[in-house]
């Protein structure tokens, strides 16, 4: 593909490795010209990039990098490599193939942002992808990339990979850093901002994977020139990563502004069996779906945000006109069930109503009305939590009731006929088992 | 089978299955907030358990130093709970009322707040399991290609086979193999009903699973992308 960066040379046989990586260009001119200028300049160019945030919430990175403070304190740079994000699966992909051009952003995040200590916190689950950024950190440090004085500039780093255990909530970010702190992943009252107060108390920027990887590029091509790629307020190339009813599901790198349809039909080969798109989720399970009606939407922040969605962490997930929307809804609700870290009350005791309501439409033992309450429990969750895992299963369990509410009515009509054909089945059965 | 969610049997996305213990005792918090045992009746006529002694417990050699080790990577000892937990389960299958005292011995903190932490995760192990670890993603693109059976389909395999731990997990980041499942660490995919039982027996064997489908020998870039073969 043409606009491929940070996929460029990805299938490149070693690229896992120092050698290789350095003779692609790694840790060459581009860290050379970061570590010599001044710290303001660096995080200007990555403000004038307009490089919005890969993890979900779509921050200017350069910003974010503004606001940590000057002065003399230990400072933190948070890699987060949690992606536990359903339908996410970018990150894994970039820090399988290309480990040393994560540490590379970190470096150049880390001398942005004046921080001395760096981590990756990278979900446990991803042994092998923990094991291969530990090879490579490992290579770094022998050549002097990490540690004291990199490549003999006044500017140190030491860079340590956390392995999580499993637990959705640790992507949210200051659950992660409780987590990284080695507590119970509980997110934090914000104010105060990770900026201010992160880990151990001290000013921490937290970034995504990708958010990292892209800062080498950047500062290579030149800021001006990447806003010159994707559209308005969503400059540059974006890792997708499209998975459910799709031909060719997996990660596409693509220009941001390109159209849903695009990606889709053009790179994933439409929908398996040949059926039709039902619903798609933009960003991630915790995005607001969309139906086959908003096909021709730019994929970027601010067109999918104006169709009543967002951008998220650029998963698609496609369902096809074959699945039942309910049976969607109820696995979506019971992974936020079972990751509500059970802090707040709207977030912990709203998952468990939605997946009760659910089950009880599938049992057949629902009324219409309940799928009213369930649409005010979502409201309730809504703007009422501490993080926004609440809003999270809220948002798209909502769209689905507001977009496909005739089809819940029907299956609730239809399973409550059907259990009541079972129940005089199985009375009838009953009554002649005891005649007998 | 590739609409899983179109299925007639309930979907068997919950904990529950298989052969994990321990969850789906608390009907209220089943699955959810992270607070499993949160009605376990608290022995109250015994004291807390203090930071253990240790001239009193013995904590293998290795087990120590591999601890030790990451305590000396972070400003602040603490931050090393989770893979010092880890460490500990390696050797003892589960964070067993052992397992988590040689951690707190070394670490130096309660076990109460080592079990708080191990109770919050899900790759730490709070009660029995078998050393063999088989997590099938039942997230939405997995059951989307048919994950609710190939998780039956294991868990009949495995049969009650004391050596593993089968259980349905949360999207594991590998959708673009859906369904797919890690197997002691090793991610594959797409796997196909009839490949369990080779699965299965690799596992058994200790020899390697479904080398053809695993994640790592995968290429990132579709040759085939924007074709509309
Ligand atoms: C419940 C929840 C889960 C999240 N999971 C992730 C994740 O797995 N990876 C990630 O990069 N960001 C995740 N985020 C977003 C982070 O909180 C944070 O915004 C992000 O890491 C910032 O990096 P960025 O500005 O580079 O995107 C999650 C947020 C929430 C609320
Ligand atoms: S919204 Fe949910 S996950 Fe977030 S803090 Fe509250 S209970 Fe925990
Ligand atoms: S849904 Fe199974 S790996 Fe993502």
């Amino acid at each position: 593909m043409s606009s491929a960066i940070l996929f460029k040379d990805i299938d490149e046989p070693g690229l896992g490795t120092l050698a290789v990586y350095q003779r692609r260009g790694g840790y060459g001119d581009v860290l050379r010209k970061g570590l010599s200028m001044p710290r303001e300049a660096l995080v200007n160019e990555l403000v004038e990039s307009g490089l919005r945030g890969r993890g979900g919430a779509g921050f200017s990175m350069g910003k974010k990098a503004s606001f940590m403070p000057k002065g003399g304190m230990d400072k933190y740079l948070v890699c987060n490599a949690d992606e536990s994000e359903p339908g996410t699966f970018k990150d894994r992909e970039l820090m399988t193939k290309s480990p040393h051009m994560l540490i590379e952003g970190m470096i150049l995040a880390a001398y942005a942002a004046g921080a001395t200590k760096s981590f990756i916190y990278i979900r446990g689950e991803y042994a092998q992808q923990a094991d291969i950024l530990d090879a490579a950190v490992a290579e770094a440090y022998a050549d002097g990339l990490l540690g004291e004085n990199i490549l003999g500039f006044d500017f140190s780093l030491e860079l340590v990979v956390h392995r999580g255990a499993g637990a959705y909530i640790c992507g949210e970010e200051t659950g992660l850093l409780d987590s990284l702190e080695g507590k119970r992943g509980n997110p934090r009252l914000k104010p105060p901002f990770p900026a201010n107060q992160g880990l151990y108390q001290g000013p921490t920027l937290i970034n995504n994977v990708e958010t990292l990887m892209t800062i080498p590029h950047i500062l290579g091509m030149g800021a001006a020139k990447y806003a010159e790629i994707g559209v308005e307020n969503s400059t540059g190339t974006k890792l997708i990563s499209v998975s459910g009813h799709v031909k060719r599901p997996g990660n596409y790198e693509i220009e941001l502004g390109m159209s849903a349809r695009e990606i889709i039909y053009g790179l994933c080969g439409g929908i398996e069996g040949d059926h039709e798109v039902k619903l798609w989720f933009p960003g991630g399970s915790s995005s607001p779906v969309l139906t086959s009606d908003d096909l021709d939407l730019g994929y970027d922040f601010d067109s999918l945000a104006k169709a009543g969605s967002m951008l998220g962490s650029g998963a698609i997930i496609v369902v096809d006109d074959q699945t039942s929307v309910v049976e969607v809804c109820l696995k979506l609700a019971k992974f936020y069930r079972h990751e509500s870290c059970g802090k707040c009350t709207p977030c912990r005791e709203g998952t468990q109503w939605t997946v009760k309501m659910l089950e009880r439409m599938k049992s057949g033992t629902a009324t219409p009305m309940d799928l009213d309450i369930m649409a005010s429990v979502q409201e309730q969750i809504t703007g009422h939590c501490l993080c926004v895992l609440g809003d999270a299963m809220a948002m798209p369990v909502g769209s689905m009731i507001a977009k496909f509410r005739p089809e819940f009515e029907e299956y609730i009509e239809a399973a409550r006929e059907r259990a009541e054909r079972e129940l005089v089945a199985s009375l009838d059965a009953g009554l002649v088992g005891s005649a007998t | 089978m590739s609409h899983g969610t179109q299925e007639e049997p309930a979907p068997t996305g919950d904990l529950t299955l298989g052969q994990h213990v321990g969850s789906g005792e608390v009907p209220r918090y089943q699955g959810g907030s992270r607070t499993p045992g949160w009605d376990d009746a608290v022995d109250l006529t015994k004291d807390p358990a203090v930071i253990p002694d240790p001239a009193t417990v013995h904590v293998p050699e290795e087990l120590r130093a591999e601890i030790e080790a990451h305590m000396a990577k972070y400003p602040d000892e603490r931050s090393a709970a989770i893979p010092a937990l880890m460490a500990a389960q390696r050797r003892h299958v589960w964070c067993s009322p052992e397992a988590i005292e040689q951690v707190a011995c070394v670490m130096r903190l309660t076990p109460g707040y080592l079990v708080a932490v191990a109770s919050f995760y899900d790759m730490l192990e709070t009660s029995p399991v078998g050393r063999h670890r088989v997590y099938v993603c039942t997230n939405i693109s997995c059951s989307l290609r048919g994950a609710d059976a190939l998780l039956e389909r294991v868990v009949e395999e495995v049969g009650d086979d004391p050596d593993f731990n089968v259980r349905s997990f949360e999207c594991l980041g590998a959708c673009d193999i859906a369904p797919m499942a890690s197997v002691d660490d090793v991610y594959v995919g797409p796997v196909e009903l009839d490949d369990v039982p080779a699965l299965i027996g690799q596992v058994r064997s200790g020899a390697e699973v479904l080398p053809e489908k695993q994640i790592l020998r995968r290429k990132s870039v579709d040759p085939n992308a924007g074709s509309t073969s």
